[in-house]
């Protein structure tokens, strides 16, 4: 078997292999989950760095800021470093995690994931729109499907069951109003 | 051994592989997503059609690996659950939170983390769902202190897990979610065959096996059920260092480690009054003074910012003081003598609650030390153990003097300082925090 040699076009344009078995992935994601509270304590979580990310810029732009807002100077203000806590380098990790297995699986490409009957332009801005929302009520319910329905889930948390099926409960009650966007 | 690792519960510059760990953790985090095809947006979209429910698999599949898991190694006694992060309740903004959130999930066709997966890929819609989510937490902190007193304390019950509120063995609760989800594993299937119009014949016969695993392993964690207080008191260690000064030397730091019935043996957790009086005055931390005795008594005399907490009650509160307080706060335990007192010491360390530290001599040597000179107060006569050693004219409650000492009457007080503070993790950083 030759093997051909590694250019900039074969490096990114590897075959494109199959997304894994709904109960393998969920399977992984499990021990995962399992060995972060094994070993640190904690579960999984991403939009608390969203959060942090945000207080680091609003601290660089206006320290004052920061200063008259109780919900940022939890975070960031005095001496502390908004980065400084597990959900950083986890969210980074994830980031760079989901570009591996994207490059290893050949699935790196830019396009826009949408429903059919949809441009673009109207996909972009209603992802843009679900961002807003969903850290918005990520926060307000101190995490999101990873922080409080996995996480909170699997460490049997009343909350976090209840804020789960909030979560199934909101979407499925708004997905016949939307459903033009994905059918 | 004895999971989780100490070194790691707090990520520090004083310990640069906390992040290196946490870094592993998320990549192994996101390369799973991404390999689950949460990337794509119309995958996790279909779930609310029911033409195809991955995300729901994919989510409950992991939810019941990692709670049997949790729970036997729990239950074996090589993790402590004290010590593993549970989110606190708080049942209304997490129920408008999770509301919103999923009208988010539906517009926006991702979670946080799936749009980190989908935009690390090159997918145009999850990079623009990231950037939404930078200006959504932006808004929620500059709008939070409209309703803070709400988001803050609507529904708030503390660290509650599903046994407390079912009133069920933790074992039971296990081996019930994993029904559950298998339950829903075996609709939703049908759910693709009918609406989703999928043909289930191909589907890998070892699902059934890895059905049947979970099952049996929640029948174990059933059986092996999850250690009681007495185990836990049993196990708990406590170390404790002492520095004796060396002339023209460094100090000589000597670290001992305890059981918990060497810690009431040797006195360690017991603090004079004075130590109990000055902790309120001190910066370093916060105390919260838990009165243990009736409610007749406390009526009676009780020192000053003294919660009443009757001893068989202890164990409603436990959730609270679990996740509610900063690292730095020191629950001093007070009962009229010492028995009722340090049987809460032992309910409450076996709990994982730390920090705990009982008056010496209790509210009786707390009034002989600041009321000797309080003619209101009188010795009683042969008082029984563990009861009031003195007569008061009226239930006065903390408006003796003595309940309240004066700071510039007493500022210099000597004792043998006992407190030293164990700075757990930072519960309020915790979580999703």
């Amino acid at each position: 078997m030759t093997t051909a040699p590694i250019t900039r076009k074969n490096f990114f344009k590897r075959p494109e292999k199959p997304y894994v078995h709904p109960y393998l992935g969920g399977m992984i994601l499990g021990i995962v989950l399992f060995l972060a509270f094994f070993l640190t304590g904690n579960g999984l979580g991403s939009s608390g760095a969203t959060s942090r990310i945000d207080a680091l810029i609003v601290d660089a732009v206006s320290p004052s800021h920061v200063d008259n807002n109780p919900y940022l100077l939890k975070m960031a203000g005095g001496d502390k470093n908004p980065l400084d806590d597990w959900i950083v380098p986890v969210f980074f990790g994830a980031l760079l995690g989901g570009f591996a297995s994207g490059w290893f699986n050949g699935r790196l490409k830019f396009m826009t994931t949408k429903g059919p009957h949809i441009s673009d332009r109207t996909r972009w801005l209603m992802a843009f729109l679900g961002g807003v929302l969903f850290l918005y009520g990520a926060r307000m319910a101190r995490g999101c499907t990873s922080g409080q329905a996995l996480s909170g889930g699997a460490t049997l948390s009343a909350g976090s069951w209840v804020i789960m099926f909030a979560i199934f409960g909101g979407a499925y009650g708004m997905a016949y109003f939307v459903r033009k966007l994905w059918n | 051994m004895n999971f989780p690792l100490p070194e790691f519960i707090v990520v520090s510059a004083a310990n640069p592989w906390t992040y290196v760990l946490f870094g592993v953790i998320g990549f192994a985090f996101g390369f799973t997503l991404e390999m689950s095809g949460f990337g794509d947006s119309r995958k996790l979209a279909a779930q609310f059609y029911f033409t195809e429910l991955t995300v729901l698999k994919v989510m409950f599949t992991a939810i019941v690996t990692a709670m049997v898991l949790l729970f036997g190694a729990v239950g074996l006694g090589i993790l402590n659950f004290s010590q593993v992060w549970v989110n606190p309740t708080y049942l209304w903004s997490g129920i408008l939170g999770g509301l919103i959130m999923g009208v988010g999930f539906i517009v926006g066709g991702f979670c946080p983390t799936t749009s980190l997966a989908s935009a690390s890929t090159g997918k145009i819609d999850g990079m623009l769902f990231m950037l939404g989510g930078f200006v959504g937490a932006f808004l929620f902190g500059e709008t939070e202190r409209y309703f803070t007193n709400w988001y803050n304390n609507a529904g708030y019950y503390g660290r509650v897990t599903l046994d407390q509120v079912f009133n069920l063995p933790i074992g039971v609760v296990v081996l019930l979610v994993v029904l559950m989800a298998l339950f829903m594993f075996w609709g939703a299937e049908q759910l693709e065959r009918i609406i989703g119009k999928k043909d289930l014949s191909h589907e890998p016969k070892l699902r059934i096996a890895g059905a049947g695993t979970l099952f049996v392993l929640a029948l174990a964690i059933v059986f092996i059920g999850s250690p009681s207080l007495e185990e836990k008191y049993d196990k708990l260690t406590f170390t404790r260092t002492e520095t004796i000064p060396q002339l023209n030397a460094d100090p000589i730091v000597n670290t001992q480690t305890y059981s918990a019935d060497e810690m009431l043996a040797n006195r360690l957790v017991f603090i004079a009054p004075a130590e109990a009086f000055k902790a309120k005055y001190n910066q370093a931390m916060n105390p919260v003074y838990l009165d243990v005795r009736s409610e007749a008594d406390y009526n009676l005399y009780h020192i000053e910012d003294a919660v009443n907490v009757p001893v068989n009650h202890l164990g409603e509160i436990v959730p609270v003081l679990l996740s509610e307080p900063p690292a730095n706060t020191v629950f001093i335990l007070m009962s009229n003598d010492e028995i009722a007192a340090v049987q809460a010491w032992k309910t409450l360390v076996a709990s994982g609650v730390s920090n705990v530290y009982i008056l010496e001599g209790g509210v009786n040597n707390w009034i002989a030390f600041f009321g000797a000179d309080d003619k209101a107060l009188q010795p009683a006569p042969n008082p029984a153990p563990d009861q009031l050693a003195y007569i008061f004219p009226a239930a006065l409650g903390n408006r003796y003097d003595s309940c309240d000492p004066n700071p510039i009457e007493y500022e210099d007080l000597e004792f043998e300082a006992k407190i030293q503070l164990q700075l757990k993790r930072d519960k309020s950083g915790g979580g999703c925090g």
